[in-house]
């Protein structure tokens, strides 16, 4: 029987960038507010010192700051004719858990999402007809436009420490930026991250070529830094321990070193570290939350958590198997296409062009998470026409080199043997004079991809885990395919000794890992019954839960999700603020 | 030229009182390995046909030439059995509820063993297979015999006696063999950072602020390799 505590007025679940922003703008309001975070207390002093967190077998390969797949994981299959079977470890894709989230160990990749994402249908009809969008590609606007978000994007850098040029500053176009970027109203609040050899190949090659390359905006702080709330970022040490890691410099923004520890300085916020929800409680009636069951992991001891408001701040994934778990919302149905909650579940697409460059020094261990030069003509780019190519969507262009750690990175020429004498010769002549030109490509949503429970498998309390059917679909395939062929025109450009054949994935595998951009599953829109959430990411069926992360996005983009999703959990915070606590309902 | 194989089967199959005559002889010269190699460590978790097994796949997959010492001496056998030894060979972060269905390959890994447990099994297996096809186990197989059998293992190409699929075997061989070498030495392979110096990685003391400009125009950045241990 599980104990009820004392009720409080707010229960956010989850503490990573969007359960921390969102406490750092509800934290003043003076509202009792509790966060249940699932995993464990994280800082940079106890989790992430040097040596210790410089241990690519223990982060990179055994993934120890990300989601314990023995605990808690999805099924997954391409199609609804397979059965599902659990993803037993990670690969594919890492959430995060602890303190932090998968904010704690990202790349710190930050993009403003325009309006050919915000707006996409609408942007398509009008230029290529109705017709162009595939029957079974439920493509929807999203309810918000660019100029809607731009104060909140521009929030998140600054918070964030984002380094990065303008390109366009209230629509006066800046050199050295992207040039297809949205107007903002000033630029970002750091310079650019240092230059390394390989962008300005790339750099070099693209500008040849006609297109428009520019340093990746990324929060990995190129100088010491101190945030508008007072928090303190490092220099970047390009140490080539980003992605899957933290950092010891504090220079990549991270929730645990900005959002949360100001949060925290309330009185009237308590986070509780250890404590897994279940699932949200509601009402005889359906339509009301009145509080949320959960576990404390420590001592197993089961606890209900009332209060006024539910604010769901977990993993994308999670946000959508705590809604079907707990019946906010209608589950999508793919057989009769009613019902709304795991439907648009999206992934990201990918090419990749792979070279060598005999007697060249790129030091691949010299880098960081987000550096590099990138091109983003055929993506935000909306005078790129999509019509000779038939898809929607489209791909960033990037030379790639986040790390040069060994166990992951030893690339060779095709046909190299993958052990032996001869493989060992490879490895040591290549290692320092490989370089990849990647393309990152959107999902569009389809029908037969989507999220539910699993018939079958259950977590570690018994509850059904959540089911992923996802694959590639014609218009992904399309795009990923002519990402391919721009990664090998634009690395023929680089004049590389050897290349070997460019790729794409023909099909979705759970192995290799690709990204953790996982979307969808409870999208936002301005309409009921085509929606979960309404554009404040608010239930339309249970109005007192916030739905906030990438599971509001009703598609996913050539770019990196968090900076949408950080700006979205920002104007939500500021409308939960500003007019819901004053008057709960719907909001309009 | 040492031959390290036959060496240490001796010395294993010595110790575990499994050999014959005929071995003890081909002992004798191990009996009094030079003073420069690093003594052999014990095994936690590898019995002593496990042990043969992997020294043998780590000889082969690494061999020893300028670039190197072998696979043994860079303690990759150590660094697998430490794995298998410790949480992640037991399971760690393994989902290991049933039901146990064999999937597509796009569905990832679907047997119901642990890491420990498949190397156990499947170096069962393999020394069957060996045995029936080759009339020796794995570790006395002349080289060209032994690439045949883990190309083939490779490719899942072969039917192990006792059913296990070759292809996840021969994943969890090849990335303990390849983590071996080139995880920190802290974890027992990758002796003296040699496969660090082989290719050029400096290891875990990076602040490269300056050395990002510095390095800009295809220059090789060299430094003396440093692991977790140089600097704690």
């Amino acid at each position: 029987m599980a104990r009820t505590l004392p009720p409080v007025d707010i229960v956010i679940v989850g503490m990573g960038w969007t359960g921390g922003i969102m406490a750092r703008e509800l934290g003043p309001t003076g509202q009792k507010i509790v966060v249940l975070e699932r995993g464990g207390p994280r800082s940079t002093g106890e989790n992430f010192s040097v040596p210790m967190i410089r241990d690519e077998l223990r982060y990179a390969q055994r993934t120890d700051l990300m989601m314990d797949t023995a605990k808690d994981t999805v099924t997954i299959r391409n199609t609804p004719a397979e059965t599902a079977l659990p993803m037993r470890r990670l690969g594919s894709f890492l959430p995060g858990e602890g303190v932090g989230g998968a904010g704690a160990h990202w790349n710190g990749a930050t993009w403003r999402w325009a309006d050919n994402d915000l707006k996409i249908r609408s942007m398509y009809e009008q230029r290529y007809g109705a017709g162009f969008i595939p029957k079974d590609m439920p493509l929807r606007d999203w309810g918000v436009s660019y100029a809607d978000l731009e104060p909140y994007y521009d929030r998140f850098e600054y918070d964030a420490g984002v380094s990065g040029k303008a390109g366009n500053i209230k629509g006066r176009k800046q050199a050295g930026g992207n040039p297809f970027e949205g107007p903002r109203k000033r630029d970002y609040p750091l310079p650019p991250l240092t230059e390394n050899y390989a962008s300005k190949l790339f750099r070099t090659a693209t500008q040849g070529l006609g297109l428009h390359p520019f340093a990746r905006p990324a929060a990995n702080a190129s100088k010491p830094y101190v945030n508008p709330d007072g928090m303190q970022l490092g220099q970047c040490q390009y140490c080539g321990f980003c992605e899957r890691f933290g950092c010891e410099s504090n220079a990549k923004g991270s929730p645990h070193t900005t959002v949360i520890p100001v949060a925290l300085k309330n009185p009237n916020v308590e986070l509780r570290t250890w404590s897994w929800v279940q699932k949200v409680m509601l009402d005889s009636t359906g339509k009301r939350a009145v509080g949320v069951a959960y576990v404390n992991v420590q001592t197993g001891e089961e606890l209900e958590q009332p209060a006024d408001l539910v604010i769901l701040c977990a993993y994308a994934l999670s946000n959508v198997h705590l809604m079907l778990l707990s019946g906010i919302g209608a589950p999508y149905d793919p057989a009769t296409g009613q019902g709304v909650v795991g439907s648009h579940y999206a992934y990201q697409g990918s090419a990749s062009q792979q070279m060598f460059f005999e007697g060249r020094n790129f030091n691949p261990f010299i880098a960081t998470g987000s550096m590099g030069a990138i091109v983003d003509d055929y993506h935000a780019n909306w005078d790129f026409d999509r019509g000779p190519q038939g898809y929607i969507g489209g791909s960033t262009i990037s030379v790639s080199g986040s790390n040069g750690r060994p166990i992951g990175y030893r690339p060779t020429p095709a046909g190299t043997p993958a052990w032996g004498a001869e493989w060992k010769r490879a490895t040591a002549k290549w290692y320092q004079s490989a370089l990849s030109v990647s393309a990152l490509g959107g999902v569009m949503p389809h029908r037969q991809n989507f999220l539910d429970l699993d018939p079958t498998y259950r977590n570690r309390f018994g509850q059904p885990l959540l089911r992923m059917t996802f694959d590639f679909k014609d218009n992904d395939l399309k795009q990923n395919r002519h990402a391919a062929e721009l990664c090998a025109q634009i690395g023929r450009a680089m004049n590389p000794t050897h290349a070997n054949p460019a790729f794409y994935p023909r099909t979705w595998s759970v192995v290799p890992y690709q990204s953790t951009h996982n979307t969808g599953g409870a999208i936002m829109g301005a309409e009921p019954g085509a929606s979960a959430v309404n554009t404040w990411l608010q239930s339309w069926d249970v109005t007192n839960v916030f739905v906030v992360g990438a599971s509001a996005f009703p598609h996913n983009s050539a770019y990196n999700p968090t900076g949408p999703v950080a700006a979205l959990a920002y104007r939500t915070g500021e409308a939960i603020r500003e007019r819901y606590l004053k008057r709960p309902g719907l909001l309009s | 030229m040492r031959q390290p194989a036959l060496d240490r089967r001796a010395i294993l199959l010595l110790a575990s009182g499994i050999a014959g005559a005929g071995t003890a002889a081909e002992a004798a010269p191990a009996a009094t390995p030079p003073a420069a190699e690093t003594p052999p460590a014990g095994y936690i978790f590898l019995q002593p046909s496990e042990a043969l097994f992997v020294e043998a796949l780590a000889m082969h997959m690494v061999p020893a030439d300028d670039l190197s010492p072998d696979g043994v001496a860079l303690g990759i056998p150590v660094f697998i059995d430490r794995a298998l030894a410790g949480s992640w060979g037991k399971g760690d972060r393994l989902y290991m509820q049933g039901p146990w269905r064999s999937g597509s390959p796009n569905q990832g890994y679907q047997l119901p063993l642990t890491p420990s447990e498949l190397y156990r099994v499947g170096i069962a297996q393999s020394n069957a297979y060996c045995q029936a096809t080759y009339g020796k186990t794995f570790d006395r197989l002349p080289a060209a015999e032994r690439e045949g059998f883990l190309v083939a293992l490779s490719q899942g190409r072969l039917a192990l006696p006792g059913g296990l699929p070759a292809r996840p075997f021969f994943d969890v061989l090849y990335q303990t063999v390849m983590e071996g070498m080139f995880a920190d030495p802290i974890y027992g392979g990758n002796r003296d950072k040699a496969a660090w110096r082989m290719i050029g990685f400096p290891g875990v003391m990076a602040n490269n602020a300056q050395n990002i400009a510095l390095y800009n125009d295809g220059r090789r950045f060299t430094a003396e390799p440093v692991g977790i241990a140089d600097m704690s």
